[in-house]
């Protein structure tokens, strides 16, 4: 059987739902057999090729970087799957929302220093006003909710899109597990 | 007073069951196992017909109807799982997902949650309306308890239980709309307020993670509603 | 006063012997561009030309032209002046007896004037509506009389059964059946029923019931002293909105003028009937016009409406069984109970009786206040009565039923304007607003409009409407700037099934109507500010930026 190009990207997230993805363990070696892991955080490749089969994508979109690279995904991939709360939800990336972005880099950088504060600016990449879940911005097929979604669900909604399914998973997980 | 009350005989997705007249739609299903889900609804509370979840069709009348305010009646015929009725619960809770900050990965009641639950079990996987991140504050004024308006969802079974059950009626609904919220007094810091009786009833009967006890952290808040239905057989008892 | 008196009667109305009369237009439209100058410029007038013995000066309801107030009527010669500044005050005081003033001369031979049929609005613009003589000169509680001494509360009711009169507050409900029902329920413990008068009025635009209760008070006290006599109750309300100070004020003085004389109060005109009535005034929200709203209103709670059944029939104010009815409704028992059922059910249509009172308004030359046979179509409304589409523009459409009511597109201005029709093409008759858009008109603006009142209106109790219209408002501002996707629209869309299906009560339940209205008539007007990023009518700011998904 031919692998299928298979991708992972880490936008704002904690990287907890790559974690949880490692977590299937031995499953991992099965899986290698099937899949080309062509990008990923997890190996080496610094650009994301062409044609890709399926991408997972963890953490919500909240800077102009994430933005311009979830965009350029969804044309590179066949399908996109939202990975965990971060990705679907927005989840603690987006509790910035409700006080603003200038507010919130204040507080971090300005008033919470004991000396010199300022908001860095320099070789970064500049924030949205809002953080925003990755649909509400691209084309998302697949969602797996849950902060993380547990392990045998993520390799479960794998094996599904690998065997030509539609995972169903309603009921496996939810928001905030 | 002991009242008449006559059994009606129905049906609900297509199965005859029979109840008291003075029952409710919900009431009935529920004794015959029927799944229904309900948010605004808790036993051992007035019905108020708000969250809309608990729709049912009912043949002969061309509107939806809420069956935790409707009373049976002899002959109905009832579907309470018709694919229409699916969808629209869940653009309900989708609705209330996106309207306020539900964070659950970070929510005291985290894993203990009416809404959650039934995200889960309606299937809602993600939201496809824009989440509105309104700024909501949290009231921590209280000694024992924490009012967080991020995870209200005007159930208004706080406003109940204290107005019906420990008759302070500290809780009142305030504002329009998307703007309306729950307070306290005239809406003033919990902690000053002088008809709270701080009995924690309506920490315990709130769905989600608005009302909870202080010292809680993420997902420690489990509620406890026991006291409902012994305080209303109770009262009905003495009657 | 017997009934023969009154042609003579309403030549010299306030019975005092004067000639000449001065009716000047009182009521909010005039009064806004300056009456109150006018009625005193005419006033000085009349005492300097030394005529305070032949001809007096006073202040009377909606004329009905309001767009070209200030208006002064001249009593039995049929002379309406229109825009009539203080200056002209003597001209007109001096041509009393002779040639009208032609300069300020209303065309009263134009199909504004002629082709309305006045039966709620007979009284507007020619009683005094703080003077009890007035109305009393004018048939007034003539009907009661006839009411109380000749029929029985049941022949009542059959009465308005017979006249096919359904409910002028928006939904069109046999009036007839609903008062049978409040006569057949039981009181409650106490032995109380009551009737409630419904004046919240809350629809942008709409101001019939306040013309009405402005302009002839006494004529809804009487509808409802009838009512209350009819269903068996002793008490009723009026619940009008706080913002009109001079109904109040006009039903203030109205009610304590009815009870002085007779009409109102402790067994009336000498029978067992007994009858008082109390205002409430209500803060302005447009869901307190739902009437388990009023009714919690009205008991000191919170106005939020709750599922019906039971309705008030059975279940109402402080749980006994209560009629409500709109100011319209009651405004029509007095002439139906004077002439008969059958005399009022001679006009209208099949299944719509009687005429309806609409709030002309929007792009046509005369806008104001008008009364028409129901039946009658569209296109007499907007184009002879209302003059057509000022300017050379091209009609669009009509908009009736305000929040809850839709746009009717050219292609169906033939339709009789009648409560099915309406609902049939996608509006309804709702309280009686009447807005006519042309070309310079954007339709998806204009149902942005109303969304968004009705947003801000929601009670918040229920979820479909209370987050339901914000998301709805929110997808219609991505429209209308650009910034939407064609999901977008098919989002829309499904939030208006789903509102309109799972709302608690009317507001939210027909909050989706102007956009399910518009899209359904103008839809290419949707896709163009999807699509093509611009705006048809030239209304709709466009933004370039674009974060829509896709
Ligand atoms: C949101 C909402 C607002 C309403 N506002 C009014 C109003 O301002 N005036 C009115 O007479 N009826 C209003 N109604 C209709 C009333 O609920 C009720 O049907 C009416 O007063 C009955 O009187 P009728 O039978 O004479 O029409 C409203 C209904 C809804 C759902
Ligand atoms: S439909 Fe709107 S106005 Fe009516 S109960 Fe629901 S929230 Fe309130
Ligand atoms: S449970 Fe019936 S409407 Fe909420």
């Amino acid at each position: 059987m031919k692998k299928i190009k298979f991708a992972t990207v880490w936008l704002d997230g904690c990287s907890g739902c790559h974690m949880s993805f490692l977590d299937i363990d031995e499953k991992l070696l099965d899986l290698a057999g099937k899949i080309d892991v062509v990008y990923s955080p997890l190996v080496d490749n610094k650009t994301f090729p062409g044609d890709v089969d399926l991408t997972l994508v963890e953490g919500a979109v909240s800077s102009d970087e994430d933005l311009e690279k979830i965009r350029s995904i969804r044309t590179r991939t066949k399908l996109l799957v939202a990975l965990g709360d971060c990705a679907v939800t927005g989840n603690i990336p987006s509790m910035r929302n409700q006080f603003g972005m200038n507010a919130v880099l204040r507080r971090a950088y300005v008033e919470n220093k004991t000396i010199g504060g300022k908001i860095p600016n320099v070789n970064l990449p500049t924030l949205l006003p809002e953080v925003r879940p990755v649909h509400e911005l691209v084309r998302v097929d697949h969602f797996l909710p849950g902060c993380p979604p547990p392990a045998e669900v993520i390799e479960y909604l794998i094996d599904e899109l690998l065997a030509g399914r539609t995972p169903d998973p309603e009921r496996r997980t939810r928001f905030g597990l | 007073m002991a009242k008449q009350v006559q059994v009606k005989t129905l049906k609900i997705n297509g199965v005859d069951v029979g109840g008291r007249g003075d029952q409710t739609i919900l009431q009935v299903a529920r004794e015959h196992d029927i799944e229904m889900p309900t948010l605004c609804h808790i036993e051992g509370l007035s019905d108020v017909g708000a969250c809309r979840l608990c729709l049912v069709e009912v043949k002969g009348i061309n509107k939806l109807i809420p069956s935790c305010t409707t009373l049976v009646e002899e002959g109905m015929e009832v579907t309470t799982n018709s694919e229409r009725l699916a969808k629209y619960r869940k653009m309900v809770l989708e609705l209330l997902f996106a309207e306020r900050n539900h964070i659950c990965s970070v929510c005291v009641s985290n894993g203990h949650c009416d809404l959650q639950d039934l995200a889960r079990l309606l299937g809602v996987t993600h939201v496809r309306y824009p989440y509105r991140y309104p700024r909501l504050s949290v009231d921590a004024s209280h000694q024992r308890f924490v009012l967080d308006q991020n995870r209200c969802i005007l159930c208004t079974r706080c406003v109940r239980v204290c107005d019906e059950i420990e008759g302070a009626h500290t809780w009142d609904v305030m504002g329009r709309g998307i703007e309306a919220k729950v307070i306290t007094d005239l809406n003033q810091p919990w902690g000053s307020s002088e008809t709270c009786t701080s009995c924690g009833k309506c920490v315990q009967v709130c769905p989600t993670g608005a009302l909870s006890e202080k010292g809680k952290s993420v997902a420690e808040m489990s509620k406890r509603r026991q006291f409902l239905p012994y305080l209303t057989t109770m009262r009905e008892e003495r009657e | 006063m017997s009934s023969e008196g009154s042609v003579e009667g309403a030549a010299d109305p306030g019975g005092d012997g004067k000639t000449h009369s001065l009716n000047v237009c009182v009521a909010a439209g005039c009064l806004s561009s300056g009456s109150e100058k006018v009625k005193v410029a005419l006033e000085d007038a009349v005492k300097s030309h030394g005529l305070e013995h032949e001809c007096k000066v006073k202040g009377v309801g909606c004329l009905g032209l309001c767009s070209k107030g200030p208006l002064v009527s001249v009593e039995k010669e049929n002379v309406v002046y229109q825009d009539v500044e203080p200056g002209d005050a003597a001209e007109i005081v001096e041509s009393l007896g002779k040639e009208a003033v032609t300069r300020l001369k209303c065309d009263m031979e134009s199909p504004f004037f002629t082709r309305q049929t006045k039966i709620v609005l007979e009284n507007c613009g020619i009683i005094d509506p703080e003077r009890i003589e007035d109305y009393l000169a004018a048939d007034g509680y003539e009907a009661l009389s006839k009411a109380l001494t000749q029929l029985t509360p049941h022949d009542v009711v059959d009465q308005i059964s017979k006249s096919g009169l359904r409910g002028r507050g928006g939904a069109g409900y046999p009036t007839g059946l609903k008062w049978s029902t409040i006569a057949k329920s039981v009181p409650d413990s106490t032995g109380r029923k009551f009737v409630i008068c419904n004046a919240d009025e809350g629809d942008p635009g709409a101001f019939m019931d306040r013309s009405v209760l402005e302009s002839d008070p006494f004529r809804v006290l009487e509808g409802m002293a009838i009512a209350g006599y009819a269903t068996g109750a002793s008490q009723g309300y009026i619940y009008v909105r706080a913002e009109y100070p001079l109904a109040v004020k006009r039903l203030r003085t109205a009610i304590r003028q009815a009870e002085k004389s007779g009409y109102l109060g402790a067994n009336i005109l000498d029978t067992t009937f007994s009858f008082r009535i109390d205002i409430r005034l209500g803060a302005g929200a447009f869901v307190c016009g739902e009437e388990t709203a009023l009714i919690a209103s009205i008991e000191g709670k919170r106005g939020t409406p709750r599922p019906r059944p039971p309705y008030p029939a059975e279940h109402g104010l402080w749980g006994a069984p209560t009629l409500i009815n709109n100011v319209e409704t009651y405004a029509n028992v007095p002439a139906i109970i004077r002439h008969g059922g059958e005399w009022f059910a001679s006009r209208g249509t099949e299944k719509s009786k009687g005429t309806k009172v609409f709030a002309l308004a929007g792009r046509v030359r005369n806008t104001g206040l008008i009364e028409v046979p129901i039946g009658i179509t569209l296109r007499e409304v907007v184009f002879d009565i209302g003059g057509g589409v000022p300017d050379g523009k091209k009609f669009k459409a009509v908009q009736t039923g305000g929040p809850s009511g839709g746009c009717i597109p050219a292609e169906h201005l033939d339709m009789p304007v009648d409560y099915e029709t309406l609902s049939r093409v996608g509006s309804m008759m709702g309280s009686g607003g009447m807005i006519v858009a042309d070309e310079t008109s954007c339709m998806v603006d204009v149902a942005k409009f109303f969304m968004e009142f009705c947003m801000s209106e929601s009670c918040g109790k229920c979820i479909p409407c209370r987050v339901g219209t914000a998301q709805m408002y929110d997808l219609l501002c991505k429209i209308t700037s650009g910034q939407a996707s064609m999901q977008d629209l098919d989002l829309l869309i499904e939030l208006c099934d789903m509102v309109k299906s799972t709302s608690l009560c009317g507001l939210g339940q027909s909050a989706p109507n102007p956009v399910l209205s518009t899209l359904r008539y103008f839809r290419s007007e949707y896709e163009e500010h999807i699509l093509n990023k611009r705006c048809p009518a030239g209304v709709c700011k466009m933004s370039n930026e674009v974060v829509h998904n896709g």
